[in-house]
């Protein structure tokens, strides 16, 4: 990133937390990218969250550890934060704040972006339609994934969000076309190992270098997971929408991301909301999920898998609550499945996905795909019930019904969601496991699927 | 004359600027050297507290404010219909032709084509006296929508001087003059109208008519009257939008304004290009002939979201001052209580519960009593409605947080969303047991003379089993349900039957998504007919066993599904065929 020009200050008014105040300014913007330097020449960047009255309001990036009032100078660089793009970032590593982690010089910029992006405008969004085969049934089944969509994976600690994530990204194709695809990866506060474990399965599977990282582990400075996801998002728009590439990005852990979000909150004394969460992580996090899309006229497409940790398992908690209303559905793991070992772990009932109905269906997937499904959801839903009376009043006292729908939740679980980690089914294999459920039913249980599918695809063991 | 000051302090979308002693509070200003749209919320000395609506990134101390002398306001005239505007009534179709596939700033348009020709037809003559509100003639907007061309409501009342003959204008031709004590008004074919005040009428109407929405479990369960108010509170997944959108498709209203405040661009979009392929059941004209759009999606600035829902809302006071129909549906009230929160915030108020201000309680009831059947102002008589729709998004699909308990003090219809029934894949996902409608007594007397003089009774009856059910489930969930006696198990099994086969409506089905006031009575009368020949069976001797085994019952249940609106014939059907099986099961114990 080139710094040029810009006014230098050497008042430091106060540092608290991440903040640090300057004093006499007279020429800063309203979020200006500002570069601080300490007595001993190291540069930390920064930008302006409030301006006035001869004071600047600056957020350090990569914290203010070792700052001092006397011995800091701050430069306000006269353009707000932004990321170089152009074709070469593909294949390479980038720290949180989009500098090169991997030895190599800076990519030659195709041009620079502010990495806030600009909102879409809703009238020229193409609506997202194109099925994404993921490989995996319960996802491609029943909350099937589309080219454009936000489709996050709430999950707690110590589950297998990452193998699943991993798994999507390797095996993402649309049925019947192999156009450009690119993933981005933005690891945002999590450990070495999982940032490590998802750049070895690109690399396995040979993706590494049709993708890009933005790497912000854990030991690495908090404040700046502000800005990783929009470096990656930026990037992620240039290939979708400049160079007409799908492009499906990755962003762990959201979680690390509000936390850093509340820290700078607190430390400008704002009134919090919930849990101390800052009243607008709402529109924050918008800013960063609606950047997923399709525009009309280009080819290109943003598909996003955010990951989130729910603290304490508590799909209430503001950040999985907040994500909820801004994704267009959610992907929940359930703790009680990864307990009993089964992969994907993924919890039907609470898991969505918005655009479902539009990506299914003939001429995309099957006629009957919408039906078979809700009747799945339906049955599962049952089976649960039937499992709760059963743990009441024992097998004898459920009906031959009820022991028909404690069938289908069993063959449900060990048939269709358990698959293995490398194992890519089609959307006609997935279908067809749905339907072998569903006909574990008679036929007058059937209620969500019209006359003429269940004629076809019903078949009585 | 308009204030001219400086920019003294930058946060977010908050802007303080001094110099500012002419400013009027609520009056509209442009902020920086981009010339972004701000809008006075607080004077303190010459210091102007402004909350701009475009992103403030890269704005600095010492740039320019200039004031409009006007408040906020929208304009009001032919070819608002159709348009998808932000929460500024600028039209977004128009930013993207100057701005391309991203949201610029400081952009200038006007709402409404002004070059456009609309043929207008006058209805006053010279000398004719007119009063704020008078029809002066009338334009065909739409194929469906007569928009009346009205004197503006703040018109002192004068003589008409001249009027334009019948012929095709534009919106800056001057169509008509009005002259008293030597004095002259100019007429244009539009006005303009501040979006914080409420426009004048005559009288208010007890709101006594029902919105039809073509959604069982609203117009046979939780009626809204035409001029009422309601609320969908739900946790995220619940169904929220998809229920707005239904209400939008199928409300039987002449106009529809869908304010999306705060909520995803993919919606929008899902609308802008769904709504003109769908046909109005009732004119069969493409459904965005009598729709507007107002978007503030939740990555647009958060400003604007605040204004979004009185530019909505002034826009359908508008088309209810020609005597029409208007359902407003805003979604979500939340976002807009929320940007409330964060102006507040940044205001240094003092916050009251969870952080929103303290007058976040009269502000909501300020935008409810919007709502309302009424006669409109000026001549000729003419009465119409707004029935304002607002979803909440309450945090932790939480009932209890602030936004859900004041929206209900101000609303009187209440269509409460659960997540469990959302999970069970039970849509809408209306909990039937929490919800309700203060309209139902009013409503009854349409239905009883449109429909069936049993109407009412019915839905008692059919409601008194689902209550029932609700107190069963506790036994059966201690018990299991062999615990209970036949009879009750009928209960369990009709309730069942209610849930499938009434309450759950499937949105994307093309014959279920919309129901006739008729095709819901049938069903109802259906269900509660089965429940009354099921207790007789049972009292004659059958088991429940034999009423589950009745093959009527898969019909019924997919006849939602199955039998369209012209085919009532088959419900009747269906029902004569229901007495037969219930015949024979009870005629096979009686033989043996």
């Amino acid at each position: 990133m080139t710094l040029e020009g810009g006014v230098q200050y050497s008042k430091i008014a106060e540092i608290k937390g991440p903040l640090v105040v300057v004093d006499d300014v007279d020429n800063a913007a309203f979020d200006e990218l500002v570069e601080i330097e300490t007595n001993e020449g190291e540069r930390r960047l920064g930008k302006v969250l409030e301006v006035g009255n001869g004071k600047a309001i600056v957020q350090v990036f990569e914290g203010t550890t070792g700052l001092s009032i006397a011995g800091t100078s701050a430069k306000f660089v006269g353009k707000v934060m932004e990321m170089p793009v152009s074709k070469e970032v593909l294949g390479r590593v980038f720290d949180g704040l989009g500098r090169p982690k991997d030895g190599l010089p800076d990519p030659i910029a195709d041009k620079f972006v502010d990495i806030n992006g600009e909102p879409m405008n809703p009238e020229q969004r193409e609506y997202p339609k194109d099925f994404i085969q993921t490989g995996i049934s319960v996802i491609d089944g029943l909350m099937t994934l589309v080219r454009g969509q936000k489709l996050p994976i709430f999950s707690g600690s110590g589950m297998s969000h990452n193998l699943l994530a991993a798994q999507i990204a390797r095996q993402a194709s649309v049925v019947g076309k192999q156009d450009d695809f690119a993933v981005v990866f933005a690891a945002i506060g999590v450990q070495y190992s999982e940032a490590e474990y998802f750049r070895r399965s690109l690399e396995e599977s040979g993706a590494l270098k049709r993708s890009v990282l933005f790497l912000n582990t854990a030991d690495d400075p908090a404040i700046e997971r502000i800005i990783t996801p929009r470096v990656a998002l930026t990037v992620a728009e240039y290939l979708a929408f400049d160079l007409g590439m799908h492009v499906l990005v990755v962003m762990t852990d959201m979680t690390n991301y509000c936390e850093a979000l509340r820290e700078i909150s607190a430390a400008r004394e704002e009134v919090p909301g919930r849990k101390g969460y800052p009243g607008y992580l709402y529109t924050d996090l918008s800013t960063i999920y609606e950047r997923a899309g399709k525009l009309q006229g280009r080819k290109g497409s943003v598909t996003q898998v955010p990951i989130l940790s729910m603290p304490s398992d508590d799909i209430t908690h503001p950040i999985p609550d907040l994500t909820g209303y801004i994704t267009e559905g959610q992907i929940v793991i359930g703790r009680d499945l990864f307990r009993q070992g089964v992969y994907p772990p993924i919890n039907i009932l609470m898991s969505l996905s918005r655009l479902m109905k539009d990506g299914i269906g003939e001429g995309s997937t099957r006629a009957d795909h919408s039906e078979v499904a809700n009747q799945v959801y339906d049955a599962y839903s049952r089976a649960q019930e039937v499992r709760a009376l059963a743990g009441i009043v024992g097998k004898a006292g459920l009906t031959e019904i009820d022991l028909k729908y404690m069938d289908v939740g069993d063959v449900f679980e060990k048939e269709f969601l358990t698959q293995a980690i490398d194992e890519n089914r089609t959307i006609e294999e997935t279908l067809g496991i749905l339907w072998k459920i569903v006909s574990k039913l008679p036929k007058n249980e059937i209620t969500k699927i019209k006359d003429k599918y269940i004629d076809q695809y019903y078949k009585e063991e | 004359m308009a204030a001219q000051g400086k920019i003294v302090w930058v946060s977010g979308p908050a802007v303080r600027a001094d110099g500012m002693s002419e400013a009027k509070m609520y009056e509209t200003v442009t902020v920086g050297n981009a010339k972004l749209i701000g809008e006075v919320i607080r004077l303190t000395g010459d210091v102007a507290f402004i909350q701009v609506y475009e992103s403030t990134s890269g704005l600095k101390p010492g740039e320019p404010v200039v004031g409009t002398g006007n408040p906020l306001s929208v304009l009001l005239g032919p070819g608002i219909i159709g348009q998808l505007y932000d929460g500024i009534q600028r039209p977004l179709r128009e930013l993207s032709k100057q701005s391309g596939s991203f949201i610029g700033r400081g952009i200038v348009t006007t709402p409404v084509d002004m070059t456009k020709k609309w043929h207008f037809v006058p209805t006053v003559s010279v000398g004719d006296e007119v009063t704020g509100g008078d029809i002066l003639g009338t334009v065909k907007e739409t194929d469906i929508i007569d928009h009346s061309i009205m004197v503006p409501p703040d018109h002192p009342g004068r003589k008409i001087k001249n009027i334009v003959s019948e012929g095709d204008y534009d919106l800056e031709t001057e169509i008509a003059t009005t002259e008293k004590d030597g004095q002259t008004i100019s007429l244009k074919m539009y006005h303009k109208w501040p979006v914080r005040k409420p426009r004048p009428i005559k009288r208010r109407y007890d709101p006594n008519i029902p919105l039809i929405t073509g959604q069982r479990v609203i117009d046979t369960f939780f009626p809204i009257a035409k001029g009422g108010t309601g609320s969908i509170p739900g946790a995220f997944g619940t169904g929220k939008t998809v229920t707005l959108h239904q209400i939008a498709k199928w409300a039987d209203a002449q106009v529809v304004v869908y304010i999306g405040c705060g909520e995803r661009g993919n919606e929008m979009t899902e609308v802008l290009v769904e709504f003109p392929h769908l046909k109005d059941p009732r004119s069969g004209k493409p459904l965005m002939d009598r729709t507007v759009l107002v978007a503030n999606t939740s990555n647009m600035p958060v400003a604007a979201r605040e204004a979004s829902i009185y530019t909505g809302v002034t826009i359908a006071e508008y088309y209810r001052d020609m005597g029409k129909d208007v359902v407003l549906v805003a979604d979500s009230t939340s976002r807009w209580a929320e940007a409330l929160r964060e102006m507040s915030g940044r205001l240094e108020e003092m916050p009251a519960e969870e952080g929103y201000p303290s007058y976040l309680a009269s502000r909501l009831a300020e935008f409810y009593e919007r709502a309302g059947r009424v006669r409109a102002a000026g001549s000729p008589d003419r009465d119409g409605s707004v029935t304002l729709i607002g979803a909440v998004s309450p945090s932790g699909g939480d009932f209890t947080e602030p936004v859900t308990t004041h929206t209900m003090r101000f609303i009187k219809t209440f269509w409460a969303l659960d997540a469990k029934l959302a999970y069970s894949r039970h849509y809408p996902s209306i909990n039937w047991m929490n919800s309700y409608s203060g309209y139902l007594a009013d409503i009854a007397k349409w239905w009883h003379e449109n429909v069936s003089e049993d109407w009412l009774s019915l839905r008692s009856e059919m409601y008194g089993i689902l209550q029932r059910e609700d107190t069963l489930k506790e036994i059966v969930r201690l018990l299991g349900p062999e615990a209970l006696p036949d009879e009750e198990k009928l209960i369990l099994e009709v309730a069942r039957m209610i849930k499938i086969g009434l309450l759950q409506q499937n949105s994307f089905d093309d014959v279920d998504t919309f129901c006739s006031p008729e095709k819901q009575f049938k069903l109802m009368k259906l269900l509660v007919n089965f429940y009354r020949e099921g207790q007789q069976a049972i009292k004659e001797g059958a088991t429940l066993t034999d009423i589950r085994a009745m093959p009527i019952i898969g019909s019924i249940l997919k006849a939602r599904m199955d039998v369209k609106d012209d085919e009532m014939p088959k419900l009747d059907q269906l029902e004569n065929d229901m007495q037969k099986q219930f015949k024979k099961i009870t005629g096979v114990k009686v033989t043996n």
